[in-house]
């Protein structure tokens, strides 16, 4: 997506330069009125889910937030972000496990931990763009995968971390309902950062660069640096969903790290609208919410599913839905003028 | 020594079937800018229909190495035509979705009717046994795989650089507007190609039938392998896709020989491998520089 601006495949392009710009413009009122809607929602979505879906949700949008900060803001699809989500599951898992830490302390840990990762590999990835970006970013998720898979003495293989524990200061934790409370602000925490990292003067370099590489770094930006420096952010909060997702589950498998995982945070995306930021929350919300439902009822074939909305998301709403809302909000402002 | 030319044949052996993925890809990608995710899937059901019509219509290798390619070519074709081509106009990324959908799917109808376990895949009695090549015996069927795929990989070659339609193909690969400048129907030639693409991963796929467990998921972990080998080789270049397809599969057969005792060194080589060109040269061994970003 790095492409020069003029080429039949930007024209095409179905990301407006920013979905959230129309919200943006549109009168103050209804960005405090979704704002609002967003709070009451996340403050009663366990009373209405079943509160370990509700758990995921929150998790996954951590995740979704992570991938669009780089896909929609960056223009680098990551095709490998299961290595970060996985990689601070198990940290974390780990360090709940055998340090007896509060639960925030272990999951900052994890999330620490992918961000490390997140330098190495960026470093890497960050040399190619557009598609060959996907493509190494998948190939050193799978390296992790390999690893992870035969170092069994820590991650026990294919049995995985079994009884993760959430403790913090002598609180019983163990209802998911109390769970999604603490877990709650930890989350507005990482979305909050996202929000602020994008609308950062840094976040505009990174738009610069997404929209036009080549006048980026001749303005003087070092274009590397820039994409390195948003690779290891997106890999931070990345972790920080994984973590907690761990703490969620109370037990880590191998599934943390697989393809699929990551395949799945980039379709949660492009359903929630590449580049608007809450999209893939309201994504990760379908996504988990669907997935639950489908296993729920018995149905074994989830990735017909999964796979059937990627075909049809990609065909047909390649907007996604806050793309698409926004679009229409957009259209009304400008009826009205 | 005998050991060291039997780890080499090994590594050649599976480098055959990395290079007969690398190959369709790198065809694909080069005539529609797409990179095909399901090509793992399409291996899968080479491997899969070859077993399919022999336990249960009793069609022999020889014809399902035929039919089965074929086939998956046309539905490649099919595929082409309906969906993939719609998405060619737009950012490449959005075609690696779609197939990774694809993916998905295929995978899961065949989980869904024959289970997640492997089956076995007789090799056909022509090619059991081994043959002395001198130095050391070796199974026939694997001498029989080297040679076929060394064979396809020249015919391909004599085919892009010696035919009008290979010139065509290449032009249209280099430099798709001028080619159309010159009054060549481009359009024309794009769907073929991908079917043919198609094919070869079709054909690798009855190709590994007798020597690898036969079940649903063996394409899906093969194929990110093959991505990074075409990382190392230069996707845009067909014979650097080849080339490295070969050598990682040396790679990984000398690692898994010297380095037994650390199964991961094998596993992970061809990432680490990766790892070096894109330091060294990151448009790939073979590959030509992208515009700077």
């Amino acid at each position: 997506m790095t492409s020069a601006v003029d080429t039949p495949a930007d024209a095409a392009r179905p990301t407006p330069p920013s979905a959230l710009a129309a919200v943006a413009r549109a009168p103050g009122r209804i960005r405090y009125a979704l704002l609002a809607v967003a709070v009451v929602a996340a403050l009663w979505l366990p009373n209405g889910l079943y509160p370990a879906v509700a758990v995921d949700i929150l998790c996954w949008a951590l995740f979704a937030v992570s991938v669009d900060l780089l896909l929609g803001f960056t223009g680098l699809m990551s095709f490998g972000h299961a290595a970060f989500w996985g990689t601070s599951a198990y940290v974390t898992g780990l360090v709940a496990i055998h340090a007896g830490l509060p639960f925030p302390v272990a999951v900052l840990v994890g999330a620490l931990a992918s961000a490390a990762l997140a330098v190495p590999i960026g470093h890497l990835a960050v040399k190619r763009t557009g598609i060959y970006f996907a493509m190494v970013t998948l190939a050193f998720a799978q390296m992790v995968y390999y690893v992870a898979n035969e170092w069994r003495s820590v991650t026990r293989g294919e049995n995985g971390l079994q009884g993760v524990p959430r403790s913090l200061f002598g609180l019983d934790l163990t209802d998911d309902y109390y769970f999604y409370y603490a877990i709650l602000p930890i989350v507005a925490f990482g979305l909050a950062a996202a929000w602020r990292i994008v609308h950062s003067p840094f976040g505009r370099v990174l738009v610069g660069i997404r929209d036009n590489p080549a006048r980026a770094r001749a303005l003087g930006y070092p274009v590397h640096r820039y994409k390195l420096t948003a690779f290891v952010l997106s890999g931070f909060l990345a972790g920080l969903g994984g973590g907690l997702f761990a703490l969620g589950h109370r037990f880590v498998s191998l599934d943390v790290l697989h393809w699929t995982t990551s395949g799945k945070a980039v379709i949660v995306v492009v359903l929630g609208g590449i580049g608007t930021l809450w999209g893939g929350v309201l994504g990760a919300g379908i996504v988990v919410r669907l997935e639950d439902w489908l296993s729920f009822s018995g149905f074994e074939a989830i990735g017909l599913v999964t796979g059937g909305i990627f075909v049809l998301v990609v065909l047909l709403f390649r907007r996604g839905i806050w793309g698409s809302a926004a679009l229409v909000l957009r259209r009304l402002a400008a009826r009205r003028r | 020594m005998t050991g060291f030319l039997q780890n080499t044949f090994n590594g050649l052996v599976s480098g055959a079937f990395y290079a007969l993925l690398a190959l369709g890809l790198a065809v694909i990608f080069g005539m529609l800018r797409v990179v095909n995710f399901a090509h793992g899937a399409f291996y899968m059901l080479g491997a899969f229909g070859a077993y399919v019509l022999l336990s249960e219509a009793g069609v022999p290798f020889w014809a399902a190495l035929v039919v089965m390619p074929v086939a998956l070519g046309l539905l490649g074709m099919a595929l082409e035509r309906a969906v993939i081509h719609r998405l060619t106009r737009l950012d490449p990324l959005y075609n690696f979705l779609l197939t990774f959908g694809l993916t998905l799917i295929l995978q899961d109808l065949v989980k869904n009717r024959y289970g997640v376990q492997s089956s076995p895949y007789a090799t056909p009695a022509e090619l059991s046994g081994s043959l002395d090549l001198g130095l050391f015996d070796f199974p026939t069927y694997r001498v029989f795989i080297l040679g076929f795929t060394v064979l396809l990989c020249v015919a391909v070659w004599w085919v892009l650089s010696r035919t009008r339609v290979g010139l065509v193909v290449r032009a249209a690969t280099e430099r798709p507007e001028l080619t159309r400048a010159f009054g060549i129907d481009v359009g024309r030639w794009v769907t073929p190609v991908f079917g043919f693409g198609i094919g070869l991963a079709g054909l690798a796929g009855v190709l590994a039938a007798p020597m690898r467990a036969v079940n649903p998921l063996m394409g899906a972990d093969l194929i990110i392998v093959v991505f990074a080998v075409v990382v190392i080789g230069g996707l845009g270049s067909i014979f650097g896709s080849v080339a490295a397809g070969f050598g990682i599969g040396l790679v990984q057969a000398w690692g898994e020989a010297y380095l037994s005792d650390f199964p991961i060194v094998s596993q992970t080589a061809v990432f680490v491998v990766m790892a070096v060109v894109l330091l060294w040269r990151p448009a790939g061994l073979f590959g030509r520089e992208e515009a700077p970003a």
